[in-house]
């Protein structure tokens, strides 16, 4: 039964890392309808970032906001010069260059930060009243920066002009220009924020797992299971998602299936999910006019 | 135009044809120069391994500007292949059919090597003292292929002989990765507990590289109720595996396999605290240990690196690896004398005996003949203090 606990509540810790992946997703998503490939690899090469500068003196929090900032230009950036000419293009080539941005990303940071693993450090004290052994002080915070981070995009999304108007314009671009929206730059904010948001995964996940260049090639699959199984279009469904494929995965593994079959156990999810479900158990079901 | 390539073309047939075939047997070395090859992750996500390929390159400069082997001078053509072993087939053949090499030394990486084991077999080209702790360079079905450091088997197979004399109830778990290498260590501990297996090892847990953490895989092994442990991982899961271990206030002896021990970037990581009790099994010394400060051996080491890679942490063991692989060589060409065919070379590299490398831990002796093909086959255990790994009895042999 202890064991069991066990595995739910680290199941619960590598949720966390899922659905914060799984948040940028859906930012990205929501904004432009596209789904980014490369999300996971620019966490890493911020959380990168965010190491030089913490290795270089500055304090934690402040090592964090510069690590937003600069994450959320690269967002806008990449959009601005990557993804702009490509408007309208079809979907494939779409998909070609967040391929490439993926590999570009993993390359660089091996070719600037190196291949040997760092440690990141937690903004939570170890020995904090709230770590148990079930979950480290660090692991809790995490859960709790992602809860946070979620009732965010949430409120932003449902209860703001410009995240209303970030739907529109990635719903339907044509008819949000002649309302006076500025749909390049909706695209270009919902790029930037979704860096920012990956950051702040990196952040909290490399503690965890260890920063090096391949931190995030397994978790992002998690995250797209994650996505897939929530919704997408859903800022609350996509990281329950998150949270539900980590208690999943750990239970399937350890009881089930085995922990070799973990992996293709997510794989299977988003097979699944696409077969039965296609919008997740919480996303929108879309009908498209033709 | 044409033609002139064309003539260039017929030259360079005429000339590869008049070049010394490359098959066995016949001298390849010629004149005043032994000339080597090997391929090195100088780029790529192994870099760090490249350290091993700039000592080899360091210490056979010395060895010239001493007068090199037998009044003749080694010559080391080191390519890079970033790791990836479709790279190191081209560098390989460029190696054996272009530069014409005696044999390839020293290359790095298990899938490195097994792309070009065929290969180098088929020519009879001495691929000797790979840099990789596999099983599979001890096969007598590959006769020109040799490894150095103790295999993966040899080490796991001390730690169940270790357990079984001290512990002999001992209920062991095994956290291993899902490859060669952690079915390597779990084939070693199958030896060593012998018929005892199934009764000392109650359950194994393996983790794919592409898993976060493991951290599920920990506490399944927990809630087997073992007493000892072997986390069979490379470092980044190495770290976790302490780290977790610590976290959910599990206390059992703690092997962890040499590839997941080092110090500064596995133990720090995980917490020194929390490394604290842990055992690997280790065969060369270390230059950082204070108590070899005056060991002889390193004494040379320390003064190589200081003349011949300055500007290099001497305390790199990958740095300690190539010099004292390189040193293996040499031996290996003493021994030779006169006679540099390939197949004196692999003859005499399946001929050493006693050979004490100053690098390696007292007692452990390297050793090779016809039927023994694997150099090293002991090591000394190792417990982590909390600043400093402290060996304790004596070197253990895997036989």
């Amino acid at each position: 039964m202890q064991a069991l606990l066990h595995q739910i509540f680290s199941g619960l810790a590598n949720g966390a890392i899922y659905a914060s992946v799984a948040l940028a997703l859906v930012m990205i998503f929501k904004a432009t309808h596209e789904v980014n490939f490369a999300q996971g690899e620019l966490a890493m090469f911020s959380t990168f970032v965010a190491s030089s500068l913490i290795n270089a003196g500055w304090p934690y929090w402040g090592a964090f906001v510069a690590t937003l900032a600069f994450s959320f230009v690269v967002g806008v950036v990449i959009e601005r010069v990557v993804m702009r000419p490509l408007q309208g293009a079809p979907a494939l080539n779409t998909v070609v260059v967040f391929i490439g941005l993926l590999v570009l990303f993993n390359g660089l940071a091996s070719w600037i930060f190196g291949h040997t693993m760092r440690e990141f450090p937690s903004p939570f004290p170890p020995a904090a009243w709230y770590g148990s052994s079930y979950l480290s002080p660090h692991e809790v915070g995490m859960i709790g920066v992602t809860l946070v981070v979620l009732t965010i995009v949430f409120l932003f999304f449902r209860f703001t002009r410009l995240g209303l108007a970030m739907r529109a314009a990635a719903e339907n671009p044509h008819s949000s220009r002649l309302v006076g929206i500025n749909v390049g730059w909706m695209l270009a904010l919902g790029w930037g924020l979704a860096g920012a948001l990956g950051a702040v995964a990196g952040m909290m996940a490399a503690p965890i797992v260890y920063l090096e260049p391949n931190m995030m090639s397994g978790v992002i699959l998690y995250g797209f299971a994650a996505a897939l199984l929530g919704g997408i279009d859903n800022p609350w469904g996509a990281p329950l998602g998150g949270f539900l494929v980590g208690v999943l995965e750990n239970v399937a593994g350890a009881y089930l299936v085995g922990s070799h079959l973990k992996l293709a156990l997510a794989l299977a999810l988003i097979i699944g999910v696409l077969l039965f479900k296609p919008s997740g158990l919480f996303g929108k079901t879309t009908v498209v006019r033709v | 135009m044409t033609k002139k390539i064309c003539l260039l073309a017929l030259l360079a047939v005429v000339a590869g044809c008049s070049k010394p075939s490359g098959g066995g047997g016949g001298s390849v070395a010629t004149g005043g120069t032994i000339k080597i090859g090997q391929t090195m992750p100088f780029s790529g996500p192994a870099s760090a391994y490249g350290m091993i390929g700039k000592a080899d390159a360091a210490y056979f400069k010395m060895i010239n500007d001493k007068g090199g082997v037998n009044g003749r001078k080694i010559e080391l053509v080191a390519l890079d292949d970033g790791y990836s072993p479709p790279k190191t087939v081209e560098a390989t053949r460029k190696l054996v059919e272009s530069e014409n090499v005696l044999i390839d030394f020293g290359s790095v990486g298990t899938a490195s090597n097994t792309a070009v084991q065929g290969y180098l077999n088929d020519k009879k080209v001495p691929q000797l003292f790979v840099a990789t702790g596999g099983d599979k360079w001890a096969d007598p079905a590959h006769p020109w292929t040799l490894g150095w450091q103790p295999s993966y088997s040899v080490e796991s197979k001390i730690y169940a002989k270790y357990l079984l004399q001290t512990k002999p109830d001992a209920k062991m778990c095994v956290l291993f990765q899902n490859d060669d290498f952690g079915k390597d260590m779990l084939s070693g501990l199958k030896q060593g507990f012998g018929d005892q297996f199934d009764k000392r090892v109650i359950k194994t847990a393996s983790y794919e590289v592409t898993d976060p953490t493991v951290d599920s895989q920990i506490v399944t092994l927990q809630a087997a109720g073992c007493d000892a442990l072997l986390t069979a991982a490379t470092p980044k899961f190495a770290a976790q595996s302490i780290r977790k271990v610590f976290d959910i206030g599990w206390k059992p002896l703690h092997f962890v396999a040499n590839v997941g021990a080092a110090i500064t970037t596995v133990l720090k990581p995980a917490g020194l605290d929390k490394s604290v009790g842990l055992i690997t099994g280790l065969y060369l010394k270390d230059p950082s240990e204070p108590a070899m400060a005056s060991d002889p051996g390193i004494v040379a080491y320390q003064a190589f690196m200081k003349q011949y890679m300055p500007g290099t942490d001497p305390n790199d063991t990958n740095a300690v690896y190539g010099y004292g692989q390189s040193m293996t060589l040499i031996q290996v060409f003493t021994q030779c004398g006169d006679d540099l065919s390939r197949d004196n070379v692999m003859k005499q590299a399946k001929n050493l005996s006693n050979f004490e490398l100053p690098v390696a831990l007292p007692g452990i002796k390297i050793n090779t003949s016809a039927t023994d093909l694997r150099p090293f086959s002991q090591v000394q255990l190792a417990k982590f203090n909390g600043t400093s790994f402290e060996r304790f009895g004596s070197a253990l042999s895997a036989d």
